[in-house]
């Protein structure tokens, strides 16, 4: 009896493996893989996207989502196809070093500086050198991603160009090493400021109900531009990758009628990216 | 608060409307376990039987050091098990990465020492007496082997049920070498934690409570068997 029950069991696991095995091995010549930053996906841009990119080209495609330093290293490990991501002078850099071929700017949006309604540093309306200054200077707790995204990356770029150094062990400064809706999250709890791309904003007002302890207290400054290219892994440095598929994909992404599909994709009746104007 | 209660009823309605996205993640989850499982019993049964029931030279050292390994970090085991597994690495040429058959490796490399070292204290926990009184009763030293093993049996399962609690709940490894690609390699622990970076704390704690069930299944089906035998 006790026999019968162990073979039983081993028959049925056996009988799993075999069944569940040899879908994964065979690698789909037709499979698009890309490395992308996390707000293309928390949003939903790229779930939207994807069956439009499907039926269009007949590529299938898969993305792992993550921040963009670590996007742009699956890329120099030859991880990835293709790569969405948002920090130019790091792109420029990969591109430069010879990762990455034909890097495509396909969108923008911007960055947001968000704080509590009642706004303690009173900073609402002001630039964001002025901003930053006023934060550093009276204490105000201010929370960073602090994990090399792409909006780290520009929060960096942004105490630099506000002549102040990047701060690192102040007491007010809070490096959360979390994605980006974590991060807002961990702000509105600490009632502390944080830089935030707009997309990513609007999704969170949005399962906040459109009532979100945090609002947008500085906005519309050029520094704040936020642009998403696409970028080729270069076939030279990584011969496995599918360089033609990946061509593909960032030529739909110029495609006059994505461009349509991005500029139509709202949430909450908000749109999320605007398309660059070449 | 609410969104513990929220969590709970939802909970009842991906699983009842068989919502695809939990069911593609709790089927991924399933075939990583049963894979890593099923490398970790097979090679750590034996070993870990083996070197309870034997003695020999370095023994202590060697169990202080599978004792050890079973606190190995599920994040540093995914770094590594990706560092083999990555196109430029050694094994990159078999495509692993980003797969469930990837994530098996790092979860049974996880899973290894926690058997090992369960199996062999639960051999070497058991009456001396017993083998003297087979010996005297003169079984064969195949059947003393047997005889031990068969002894050491809820030791045994007792170990493999820790191991697999361990596999089921890791996300380290799952998030670095799966990549937690939608449909293919999302498991339900990537998941939950792919919904509370969004900021749905609601589907998280649902899909937490969906793992939950998946453990309570299977410790309810081994008791069942255990009571029977």
């Amino acid at each position: 009896m006790k026999r019968n029950v162990f073979i039983a069991s081993l028959t049925l696991i056996a009988a799993f493996l075999i069944l569940s095995g040899g879908t994964a091995f065979c690698a789909d010549a037709k499979l698009l893989r890309m490395a992308t930053t996390t707000s293309t996906d928390d949003t939903g841009l790229l779930d939207y996207l994807k069956p439009y990119f499907v039926k269009e080209t007949g590529i299938d495609i898969q993305w792992v989502a993550t921040g963009t330093g670590k996007a742009l290293k699956l890329g120099e490990n030859c991880d990835a196809d293709v790569l969405l991501v948002h920090a130019p002078d790091a792109e420029k850099k990969f591109v430069a070093d010879g990762f990455g071929l034909n890097r495509n700017v396909v969108m923008y949006n911007d960055f947001v500086l968000i704080g509590p309604a009642s706004d303690p540093a009173g900073v609402k309306g002001k630039s964001v050198k002025e901003c930053l200054s006023v934060i550093s200077g009276k204490n105000i707790k201010f929370v960073s991603r602090g994990d090399k995204s792409g909006t780290h990356q520009a929060e960096q770029a942004l105490w630099k160009a506000s002549g102040l150094s990047v701060p690192d062990k102040e007491v007010w400064y809070v490096q959360a090493g979390q994605g980006m809706l974590t991060t807002i999250q961990i702000a509105a709890e600490q009632n502390g400021y944080t830089l935030t791309d707009r997309g990513t904003y609007i999704k969170y007002e949005d399962t906040m109900k459109g009532n979100p302890p945090l609002k947008i207290l500085v906005e519309g400054d050029d520094l704040l531009k936020n642009i998403y290219s696409v970028i080729v892994v270069n076939p030279a440095k990584c011969p496995n990758v599918k360089s033609d598929l990946a061509k593909a994909f960032s030529d739909w992404m110029s495609r006059p009628s994505t461009q349509n599909l991005i500029t139509g994709f709202k949430l909450s009746g908000k749109q999320l990216f605007f398309v660059s104007a070449k | 608060m609410n969104f513990i209660i929220d969590g709970l009823l939802q909970a009842i309605q991906l699983l009842i409307h068989g919502d695809a996205e939990t069911y593609s993640a709790v089927y991924a989850t399933i075939r990583v376990s049963v894979y890593s499982m099923t490398v970790s019993l097979l090679i750590g049964i034996p070993v870990g039987f083996l070197m309870g029931h034997h003695d020999f030279l370095w023994k202590k050292h060697i169990r202080t050091i599978t004792d050890t390994l079973m606190s190995l970090p599920t994040v540093l085991v995914g770094l590594l098990v990706y560092a083999f597994l990555t196109t430029r690495g050694p094994l990159g040429e078999y495509g692993l990465l980003f797969t469930l058959e990837g994530i098996a490796i790092g979860q049974a490399i996880l899973a290894l020492p926690i058997v090992i070292a369960l199996t062999a204290s639960a051999v070497e926990s058991m009456d001396d007496n017993l083998k003297i009184t087979l010996v005297s009763l003169g079984a064969s030293r195949r059947q003393v082997l047997y005889s031990t093993l068969w002894e050491a049996r809820y030791g045994i399962l007792a170990a493999s049920m820790n191991a697999f609690g361990r596999v089921l709940t890791e996300v380290g490894i799952a998030m670095m070498v799966g990549g937690n690609i939608k449909w293919h390699t999302r498991t339900i622990t990537t998941a939950i934690a792919l919904e509370t970076n969004k900021g749905e704390f609601v589907t998280g704690v649902a899909l937490g409570i969906v793992l939950m069930a998946i453990a309570f299944i299977v410790n309810f089906s081994l008791s069942f068997l255990r009571n029977r035998s």
